[in-house]
């Protein structure tokens, strides 16, 4: 213990008195330090002690250095600030003597006792102080004004080196010694010149334990006993480490910041993850317009900016307007940048990320391949006639038997029957109103046409081709004799007679409703008519042999659009706005209802051999049922653009037409196969044009030349047409 | 089927997933930690294939994670460290709200910290994984480098970033593997081949950012910070890989200019200088084993057969082209002047073999002056220069950067000083027939071929046209007199056909001749309507969608070209006005 504090004052001596100490290395040194040193480090010695003992010692001290002043020891009024500096180090004791030592210089004896105090406090006296006696200390007599002043600074060469003192009030002029000095420590070097800051240190104790202590006391009990305070804590610490409340420091993870990561890379060690890992995809790669100097066709135009502008910024194509800089040091920053990496930081761990499969299609190999139209033939393919005379759009038209003779009706009023070949008008049969509906009778052994007329049936006989074929016809209508009870029936039953006769009407069937359309059994004796609003008769079937009609069904099972005989077996079909249903006539039930997943069917037509059946309906699709195969279409054509209105069926090829408000017909090849394994063919071999559309209208009808591969079609333009 | 059935949403594809939400309770974080494990996890949601039975037959619209993903974050290491640090957190606040300063030292010594290497190697188990995902690592540590030290994110984060990237950098051009370089509005894009992977990275312009107040920095600086790690595990890697020096160290040539040697001792500490000599990018790299570049022999050759060979041989044509390109600059020696981006320049030359060197005062490291005499080309970027010399081209930056992406130098007659400068072209078009190519783009083309004349003829040609329009315009002003009278004339003719043609008269009809290859084409076009309307409902939208996408291209190929030549002409016009205006 007496070491240890031997060694620290030893140390805190060595720090600014060394020379104080007789040690003989040093003591060589002693003369040359400068007076200011040895003040300070005095004072540091014997810090705490006396007032003026320190006075005494200092002024003796400084005697001994040997310093130039010599009269410095008497400023004993200094002292006081002295011992303000005596704690700093040694830097601000310097200073402070320094100050000093300017006042001591030229002043003799005066030390002004007054301490270290605002000197304005003594400014209104006549005195400054008072002196080691006790005596004031006056002020010196001061009569210098501004001029006097001035007059001393441009006269007194060392004017620049006098300094007034505070203490005293006098002028003290500046030794040249001080002046360097003052200089020095201007530039931050020690006051010494001599003075080495970086010579080795040497200790002034030894280090080794001396036998003898520094000083006499003898060691405190203290020093003996064990202190308890230490002993509980070190308990404390030993219990805590026990427990295992304090744990060792872990050792620092001494791994470099970057190494070989991937230096035992096992490629099986790819994990089940990676498996389902969607890697993110990359940005896309800029293109030209997003140049700088991009060629000019990549800059927009004024519209173009003006539409980029407008557009919402999740909509725009690009995200940057392009732009042209003259020269590379013209580009400025873009100040979307941060944006984008956010943006792109966002995509990364926020979107959701799925897989697709993108195949790449060549589009050709969508299109089916279909057998060539050319390999199809026979098919109506250009236009030959177009029968003009109607002033008014053509509802229907229905071709004769034989072939030759084709009837339109039309909505002036007006039946024309023509030859199909010259295209040349016949006969025309004015009626009293639109002919909504026309049929040939089928049968080729008589002369007669069905027309709908308003509210009637007009069965007519059009005195065309043989004469004894009509003449036969008439006197079949004209041989009908009256049974003797008559059965009520729901339409009214008359022969048309005298002027009427003469216009070829015979036989005239009032209904009490408009009539829609009618049609031929194949045989040519029946013949059904719907009438839409007719409540629970919205078909009925007239016989013309017996003139006899009868209503076919007890309830109303919707709209009747249009109803169809079967060619061959007692069938009869009847369609609804979305449904088709076939009754057997015979059996008097309900055999089939077709789904034709239409909004709304506007016409019908049956193959021939009876089995398949094509509904058109107003949403521009055609339906084709093969009635053995299901209920439902076998196949939904939608070539039309518009609303179709007619559909047929050839009586020997296998062709079926379509005619639509776009104004076009499409003809198709539907081949039915006799092998009931083998689907129906179907395929579109001709787009036939002509028709203009009016008034939203285009192609109302259309039917098949009985036994050519001919097609006539009706327009909302007056017109008939025949395509060949 | 024995079992018990199980309920609607117990199984199939809903077992797969789960929602966010549900993911953040398994795990027990909150949404910021959920948010940070994923990002540095790279946990993504996964869009479920039928959402609406994913989503238990609700259409609100949620974001799924596969629950293997989230099963997986479990047992993860770095869950823990959040916790711990949140615990760190409190405590720290506690120890200086109630002015413990020694606890607080202890508890800032034992900081809890944690590190993503296994993370990396979890999401890259091959190098090769890793590099092909450095895409966005590269541009985010770019623009990280470039931000200030003040706010924002912590200084070491832009510290790091800076050096990884500097390391990078000087990694492509030791390892010469910088293809393409794209100077766009947005930055510079650049594109590197690294053992086969194109990684390409945008650089920012260095100008101080408009920090936007819409962006998350937090979001930013986690990705940062995972960036930086697999930065800097394949930065040590690709060092390995060719032999150098980790961390980097500079070449040290004995033969080092005295400009070189007077920089450094006036600069500050070694320790600071030397990250900056670096980044300067004027030197190379130091190796470990000491060896002669180049020296990699050729690869053995295998004899081919059939197809094989051409591929092969077209292989070796395009090896060819692609070291005739690592060697583009070589033998030449650039100067960048001040107001040139030094850091870019100097970086496309050096990877292409280039000398580079720019004004003492811009960065350290410049290694000859604007006097020395064998400087071939000197990089300005101003409209005119007062001192010139003689022996050197002055060029603008854009030649440097177009001849890369040629893969040719350039004629250099198009980018001196104060000629307005070509279009520059993005090289990372590819374009397919079909597709617009502008005019540029073809000369290059025709360049890259060998077809020096190409330009020529074309100049020829337009000087051609030049002359025929001319010599068309001096005979301007006598057609159109001509002009107006033949059409009089014309008119006066076609009167007296009418009037001949009222009498009406029968003539012969002429044979139409149908051209047979026309007929057979529209034939062919109505077969291919009608089998169109025959497709199924799907296949049309397919057909139409593709056509539609095929239709537009064309469209906008179109417009293009339409917009080129209403340039082009304008041009000439504008050209020819003023030869008419010199001309009088």
């Amino acid at each position: 213990m007496a070491a240890e504090s031997m060694s620290a004052a030893g140390e805190r001596s060595g720090k600014g008195g060394r020379s104080k100490r007789p040690a003989p290395d040093t003591g060589l040194e002693e003369k040359d330090q400068l007076p200011i040193f040895e003040n300070a480090a005095l004072d540091e010695a014997e810090d705490g002690g006396d007032l003026t003992d320190s006075d005494e010692s200092l002024f003796s001290g400084l005697e001994d250095s040997g310093s130039d002043s010599g009269g410095e020891g008497d400023n004993d009024g200094e002292e006081e600030e002295e011992e303000e500096g005596v704690d700093d180090d040694g830097r601000g004791v310097e200073e402070k003597s320094m100050k000093d030592k300017f006042s001591k210089l030229d002043v003799k004896d005066i030390r002004n006792t007054v301490g270290n105090i605002p000197m304005e406090w003594y400014k209104d006296y006549p005195h400054i102080g008072y002196d080691l006696d006790g005596k004031k200390i006056y002020k010196p007599i001061r009569n210098k004004d501004e001029l006097d002043e001035f007059l001393d600074k441009m006269e007194n060469p060392d004017y620049w080196r006098t300094v007034p003192d505070k203490m005293t009030g006098t002028d003290i002029r500046l030794t040249d010694e001080q002046i360097d000095l003052v200089h020095r420590i201007q530039r931050g070097q020690y006051g010494d010149t001599k003075f080495d800051p970086h010579e080795p240190s040497v200790d002034f104790f030894t280090h080794e334990t001396m036998i003898h202590p520094v000083t006499n006391h003898p060691a405190h009990k203290r020093s003996f006993i064990p202190s308890l305070i230490e002993k509980e804590k070190v308990s404390k610490l030993v219990h805590a480490i026990k427990m295992g409340w304090i744990k060792p420091r872990k050792p620092r993870d001494d791994t470099p910041l970057y190494y070989d990561l991937w230096a035992r890379e096992d490629p099986n060690a790819i994990l089940g993850r990676h498996k389902m890992h969607v890697p993110a995809p990359k940005l896309k790669l800029p293109g030209h317009e997003e140049s700088y100097n991009p060629p000019p066709e990549y800059l927009l135009t004024e519209e173009e900016k003006l539409a980029w502008e407008h557009q919402e910024p999740e909509e725009r194509k690009l995200n940057f307007l392009p732009r042209k800089h003259a020269s590379f040091r013209a580009v400025p920053a873009f100040s979307r940048f941060i944006h984008e990496r956010f943006e792109r930081c966002l995509d990364l761990y926020l979107c959701p990320r799925q897989r697709k499969m993108r195949v790449n299609v060549d589009p050709e190999d969508l299109i089916p391949k279909l057998p060539k139209p050319k390999d199809l033939q026979p098919f109506p393919t250009t236009q030959a006639l177009v029968y003009t005379g109607h002033t008014n759009l053509v509802r229907c038209i229905s071709a004769s038997p034989s072939g030759q003779w084709l009837a339109s009706g039309s909505d002036d009023c007006t039946v024309r029957f023509w030859e199909v070949c010259t295209a040349r008008c016949m006969r025309t049969i004015e009626v009293e109103g639109t002919v909504r509906g026309i049929a040939w009778n089928p049968n080729p052994a008589l002369c007669l046409v069905a027309l709908t007329v308003d509210q009637s049936i007009i069965i007519v006989n059009p005195c065309l081709g043989d004469k004894f074929l009509c003449n036969a016809t008439d006197q079949l209508i004209t041989s009908f004799e009256k049974p003797e009870e008559v059965p009520v029936q729901p339409v009214e039953w008359t022969a048309a007679e005298g002027e009427t006769f003469e216009k070829g009407f015979r036989l005239i069937i009032k209904h009490n409703k408009l009539v829609k359309q009618v049609t031929w059994h194949g045989k040519g004796d029946y013949l059904a008519t719907v009438i839409p609003d007719n409540g629970n008769a919205q078909v009925l079937i007239h016989q013309l042999s017996k003139r006899r009609s009868q209503n076919p069904f007890r309830k109303n099972k919707g709209m009747v659009q249009c109803v169809l005989f079967h060619p061959i077996r007692p069938f009869f079909f009847v369609a609804t706005q979305r449904y088709v249903r076939v009754y057997n006539l015979l059996k008097q039930e309900l055999t089939k209802k077709l789904l034709t997943n239409c909004k709304w069917v506007s016409s019908m037509a049956v193959h021939p051999g009876g089995d398949n059946v094509i509904c058109g309906s107003y949403d521009s699709r055609l339906a084709w049922f093969d009635l053995d195969l299901s209920t439902k279409p076998y196949k939904v054509l939608r070539h039309h653009k518009k609303a179709l209105r007619g559909v047929a069926f050839h009586k020997h090829y296998p062709l079926f037409a379509s005619a639509s408000d776009d104004g076009t017909v499409i003809v198709c090849h539907g081949m039915v196969y006799s092998d009931l394994l083998q689907n129906p063919l179907i395929v579109p071999v001709k787009l036939l044009r002509g028709h203009e559309i009016t008034r939203d209208l285009g192609v109302l009808d259309v039917t098949f030349h009985p036994t050519q591969p001919w097609l006539f079609s009706s327009g909302a333009d007056c017109t008939i047409r025949l395509f060949t | 089927m024995g079992g018990l059935e199980k309920k609607k949403h117990e199984r199939g594809a809903a077992t797969n997933y789960i929602t966010r939400n549900k993911a953040r309770k398994k795990l027990q974080l909150s949404l910021a930690d959920f948010r940070r494990l994923c990002i540095l996890k790279g946990i993504y949601p996964h869009e479920p294939k039928h959402k609406k039975k994913v989503n238990k037959g609700s259409t609100a619209p949620r974001t799924f994670y596969l629950i293997k993903d989230i099963k997986f974050l479990l047992h993860e290491p770095i869950v823990n460290k959040f916790r711990d640090y949140k615990v760190f957190v409190r405590k720290l606040r506690k120890a200086y709200g109630k002015a413990e300063w020694g606890t607080v030292e202890r508890l800032k010594d034992n900081k809890p910290v944690y590190k993503l290497d296994h993370v990396v190697k979890e999401r890259y188990p091959t190098f090769i994984d890793a590099l092909r995902d450095l895409d966005d690592a590269l541009s985010m540590c770019f623009l990280f480098a470039t931000f200030p030290r003040t706010g924002k994110c912590h200084v070491q984060t832009i510290q790091l970033c800076r050096r990884l990237t500097v390391e990078f950098m000087n990694f492509v051009i030791a390892s010469r593997s910088l293809r393409k370089v794209f100077l766009s509005i947005k930055g510079i894009y650049y594109q590197a081949e690294i053992l086969g992977q194109l990684i390409t990275w945008i650089v920012p312009y260095s100008f101080a950012h408009d920090h936007p107040t819409d962006v998350d920095y937090r979001v930013m600086a986690t990705f940062t910070e995972f960036f930086t790690t697999i930065l800097g595990f394949v930065n040590f890697r690709l060092y390995q890989s060719l032999n150098l020096l980790y961390p980097p160290k500079l070449e040290n040539k004995p033969e080092d200019s005295v400009l070189k040697q007077e920089d450094e001792e006036k600069y500050a500490m070694d320790s600071e200088s030397y990250m900056e000599k670096l980044a300067a990018l004027g030197a190379s790299l130091a190796r470990v084993v000491s060896s002669n570049e180049e020296d990699d022999g050729a690869p053995d050759e295998f004899p081919a057969d059939g197809e094989n060979a051409e591929l092969l041989e077209e292989r070796q044509k395009e090896q060819q082209i692609l070291e005739k390109q690592k060697k583009l600059f070589e033998g030449m020696k650039f100067f960048l002047n001040r107001e040139v981006p030094r850091e870019s320049l100097a970086f496309v030359i050096r990877c292409f073999g280039g000398q580079v060197s720019w004004d003492k005062s811009l960065c350290i490291g410049a290694a000859y002056l604007v006097t020395d005499e064998t400087i071939t080309h000197q990089v300005v970027d101003r409209p005119n220069l007062d001192k010139q010399f003689i022996n050197r081209y002055y060029i603008q930056p854009q030649w440097i950067f177009d001849s890369v992406n040629g893969k040719t130098l350039l004629p250099v007659e198009d980018y001196f000083l104060g000629v307005s400068l070509p279009p520059h072209l993005s090289p990372f078009v590819e374009e397919k027939d079909g597709d617009y190519i502008p005019p540029e783009k073809l000369k290059l083309l025709a360049i890259q071929r060998g077809e020096s004349t190409y330009e020529n003829e074309s100049q020829s040609e337009e000087e051609d046209e030049e002359d025929q329009e001319s010599e068309d315009e001096a005979d301007d002003d006598m057609d159109e007199t001509e002009k107006q009278d033949e059409a009089r004339l014309k008119n006066m003719e076609a009167q007296k056909v009418k009037r001949n043609k009222l009498n009406v008269k029968v003539t012969a009809g002429t044979v139409k001749t149908e051209n047979k290859a026309q007929a057979s084409q529209r034939e062919q076009a109505e077969e291919k309507r009608l089998a169109i309307m025959m497709m199924k409902k799907k296949e049309k939208y397919l057909y139409n969608k593709i056509m539609f996408g095929k239709k537009r291209k064309v469209r906008e190929t179109n417009k293009l070209a339409a917009k080129r030549k209403a340039h082009d002409d304008g041009l000439k016009a504008e050209k020819k006005k003023s030869k008419k205006i010199k001309s009088q």
